[in-house]
């Protein structure tokens, strides 16, 4: 086993070098440079732009500054960023947690719904129900997620009044963050009613953002039942008089669970990707505006490292989920 | 469904109670995360709107609602006969804010202003690189650090800015918040415990708000000065929610969730005109919007055909189309609420029939053009694509092929100063102090050819006129030479002038006391919400 975990962290390293690289250089692909974004339309002569450029390094050698940041990593420092000034880890360690706690609730969400969803389906296979969970299904996997966020924005918080149309918790309510997840800070900020403004914020963008793996989920369901269903075990078990619902619930539903599973742990990157969306339209603290924001100002330094950092938290999900396949299922880890 | 609605009534009318208990707290619905809390830094409006205009003063201010000058800090100035000695005489018995992370021991004086000065310009400060990059972009883009020859403490409350030369908008760039004056006692403090970097992050200052915390692209929240020198706030807390998409800051605000919005989307404004709850305040924004000629390359270096292609457009259609109505058509560089404005300054007339004779008579035919749309939406224009396609058919129909191009963002800022540009670009301008210097001389002055002249436009008369205005304090001296300075740009043509755009703020009609500013800022010193 310690053999298995050693080989995979190997595996890391040039993972993260490349990752580093790409980082490193597809932001400065872009034209522009930050210096000059910062002015915008008020031109800065070229020898200011000159001096900044060097007083912030950027008017070094491409390796040099590569090496230099790639330095910085090793010794945890992510570097500053050129617009706000703040340390990057900081503002990542702060804005994360928001992001996480969004992302479980949709990803729970989505495999609440989408597992039955995709059961059901399948055993009502050519039905009304199949046809409308797959058209549903179909529509929420091309739903441009930004028009989406508006319309349910328009419709449940406008025009019903139900939801609050963005934020995190209503403004009435301040606290520190502790956790910095606004489920758990409002419960252990004592205020009353806070946790239930907390939960009514999150409605909505849990649902924009569940919308794509909820799809996903449920047609991958489907299919794998499908495929089970018509297996030689099945057909035993029915044989044998089974109740229905333990045939598919116990016999069919475990073994089809595997490919789901796989294809859940793959929607960590959909829902980071869906996160940038839905951030910006619920106005959600979290770093996927905060990488786009970025991106539009040119600020190298966040860009490069909130992508060190998030493609850290996906290396760390995968090792894990390579982790638990090889304790799980021994074959794996020869 | 009906039980439904009683249920959700009930609901919302047990929290409309629970907020009862909350003090009297505006929200104000901004566009953008601030970059940081020290004025001084940084160039964006939602930094100063975060920062200079809640937290902070400045020696002089603009009176609300206008760019006219007025006392701030500074109780009252004297100016030298020659325009080179600034004496400004302290307001007495300033206080600085007291917050959970300071306490000052003493009040405003003349070391505080001479601290915030020389910080953003004396390399040997120790806070002039205080963050990682500092470069005080403002403070140079002004070039303050070419003007400023010394500051001195005269006494405790009397202090002398030192000038170069004599530079008339000084005192309007004065009221800008890059030039905020900060606590020299707190900056000493923070010095002493190595932490320097709070001064960005726990601003303290003298204005009518004081900090309470930072949510990062959430919300900022502030509470009413009570040692205010300008009087307590009639309300009692101030917050920020930050919202940076257009359409749902105007959902939250017709939601009751914030009562005031910046920047609505102009397909927004209709509906939200249309609510009952709203009011919707609408001024003149203090900018301009044109396409700028390359002057130095044929046939565009001729007079007539400049003033034939400005001729052949029709801008109403374009500001028809691409604002809906809320801008107005230029035909000066300033814009209209800006003294010194030249209304009698005759416009170009749309007419192709003379503008295709105009052409010929120039002996320019079968002219290829290129038109630079802005891939960005600005104040001053919002679709510069719809505007540019207006423009080609305007064009053929007096025989020019237009042929529209674009850039990335950052690529266009550079390409389009550059003096070889192939083509008319489109670009604005938005005001920084309610100058006209800071639009026609910075904009249209020799000095700014293949910076921020994209006519790349240097007519000796009007610089010569430009110089002249810089050297002397007259207001009604200026306002001539201005004046003047319009007609010689109507005549010379270096730009078709295209729109002043209309500033638009929507807000609860609970709402009073807020009162719009020229210059895009937004400024709650003084507003109040009905219970």
């Amino acid at each position: 086993m310690l053999r298995f975990i050693l080989g995979r962290l190997a595996v890391l390293i040039p993972t993260f070098l490349g990752v580093s690289l790409i980082a490193f250089s597809f932001i400065r692909l872009l034209p522009g440079d930050p210096v000059m974004l910062m002015s915008g339309e008020r031109v800065m002569s070229p020898e200011r732009h000159a001096e900044l450029m060097n007083q912030l390094g950027l008017d070094r050698p491409m390796y040099i500054q590569y090496f230099d940041y790639l330095g910085g990593l090793v010794t945890g420092d992510f570097g500053s960023s050129i617009v706000t000034k703040r340390p990057v880890l900081d503002d990542f360690l702060q804005l994360f947690p928001a992001t996480l706690e969004l992302s479980l609730c949709a990803i729970i969400v989505a495999v609440c719904l989408g597992i039955p969803a995709g059961v059901l389906a399948a055993v009502k296979r050519g039905s009304w129900i199949d046809q409308t969970v797959m058209g549903a299904a179909l529509i929420g996997y091309s739903m441009p997620i930004f028009w989406w966020g508006l319309l349910l924005i328009i419709f449940f918080s406008g025009y019903l009044g139900w939801t609050p149309v963005s934020g995190r918790i209503s403004l009435m309510y301040f606290f520190p963050q502790v956790t910095g997840f606004m489920l758990i800070d409002s419960l252990l900020s004592g205020q009353a009613g806070a946790f239930k403004s907390a939960v009514t914020y999150l409605i909505l963008p849990t649902i924009v953002l569940a919308t794509i793996p909820l799809a996903v989920i449920a047609r991958q369901t489907r299919s794998a039942m499908l495929e089970v269903l018509g297996e030689d075990y099945v057909r035993t078990a029915r044989s044998k008089g089974l109740a229905p619902l333990r045939v598919v619930g116990i016999h069919a539903l475990r073994n089809a669970m595997i490919p789901v599973i796989t294809t859940i742990g793959l929607q960590v990157g959909v829902l980071l990707a869906g996160a940038i969306l839905t951030e910006t339209i619920f106005s959600w603290p979290g770093i996927g505006k905060w990488m786009v924001d970025s991106v539009f100002k040119r600020d190298y330094a966040v860009v490069q490292g909130g992508l060190m950092l998030i493609a850290g938290v996906i290396m760390l999900v995968n090792l894990i989920v390579d982790l638990l396949y090889g304790f799980i299922n021994p074959r794996i880890r020869h | 469904m009906k039980k439904l609605t009683t249920l959700l009534a009930a609901t919302a009318l047990a929290s409309m109670m629970a907020s009862a208990a909350w003090s009297k707290t505006f929200v104000y619905c901004s566009e953008a995360s601030p970059e940081g809390f020290d004025p001084g830094l940084y160039t964006g409006g939602q930094t100063f709107d975060a920062a200079a205009h809640t937290v902070y003063n400045r020696l002089v201010e603009f009176k609300r609602g206008t760019t006219e000058v007025e006392p701030a800090l500074a109780e009252s100035w004297e100016i030298s006969a020659d325009g080179t000695e600034y004496t400004f005489k302290l307001r007495p018995g300033v206080k600085f804010q007291t917050t959970e992370y300071f306490t000052p021991t003493r009040e405003l004086n003349a070391d505080d202003v001479i601290f915030s000065f020389e910080r953003q310009y004396k390399e040997d400060n120790a806070w002039n690189k205080y963050v990682p990059g500092a470069s005080w972009e403002y403070f140079s883009g002004m070039g303050l650090p070419d003007v400023i020859d010394k500051i001195e403490k005269v006494d405790d409350l009397t202090v002398k800015i030192t000038l170069k030369r004599p530079e008339a908008p000084l005192l309007a760039n004065l009221g800008m918040p890059f030039i905020s004056i900060v606590s020299k006692e707190y900056a000493d403090k923070l010095q002493a415990d190595g932490k320097m970097e709070l001064m960005n992050q726990q601003p303290l200052g003298t204005g009518p708000f004081t900090f309470v915390a930072y949510q990062p692209d959430a919300a900022i929240r502030y509470k009413a000065n009570p040692d205010y020198w300008g009087g307590k706030q009639p309300i009692d807390d101030l917050v920020f929610a930050i919202t940076t998409d257009a359409a749902v800051r105007a959902q939250k605000l017709k939601a009751g969730e914030c009562h005031l919005m910046s920047y609505p989307n102009a397909a927004d404004v209709a509906e939200l005109k249309a609510d009952p709850n709203l009011h919707i305040s609408e001024q003149a924004g203090l900018n301009v919007a044109y396409l700028a000629y390359n002057t130095l390359v044929a046939p565009f270096d001729k007079v007539e055909v400049r003033k034939a292609l400005n001729m052949a457009i029709n801008r109403q259609a374009i500001v028809d189309a691409v604002f809906q109505g809320a801008a107005t058509v230029a035909k000066n560089p300033i814009p209209p609420t800006m003294w010194s404005y030249n209304d009698a300054v005759e416009d170009d007339k749309y007419d192709p029939e003379a503008a295709k004779k105009m052409l010929e008579d120039a002996g320019v035919s079968g002219l290829k053009m290129k038109i630079w749309a802005m891939p960005v939406a600005r104040p001053y224009m919002l679709n510069a694509r719809r505007a540019a396609e207006l423009m080609q058919a305007d064009l053929a129909k007096i025989g020019v092929e237009a042929e529209i191009v674009s850039y990335e963002w950052a690529e266009y800022l550079k390409l389009s100063s550059a003096k070889d540009r192939d083509g008319a670009a489109i670009l604005g301008w938005t005001g920084d102090n309610g100058d006209p210097d800071n639009f026609l001389d910075t904009l249209l002055g020799c000095d700014a050819v293949g910076g921020n002249n994209r006519a790349q436009w240097c007519n000796k008369e009007f610089d010569d006129l430009m110089t002249k205005a810089k050297a002397t304090s007259d207001v009604a001296e200026r306002t001539k030479l201005y004046e003047e300075a319009q007609v010689i740009f109507k005549r010379e043509a270096p730009w078709n002038t295209l729109d002043h755009s209309l500033a638009v703020v929507p807000m609860s009609k609970k709402v009073s006391g807020f009162v719009q500013s020229p210059l895009g800022d937004f400024v709650f010193e003084g507003v109040d919400i009905a219970e």
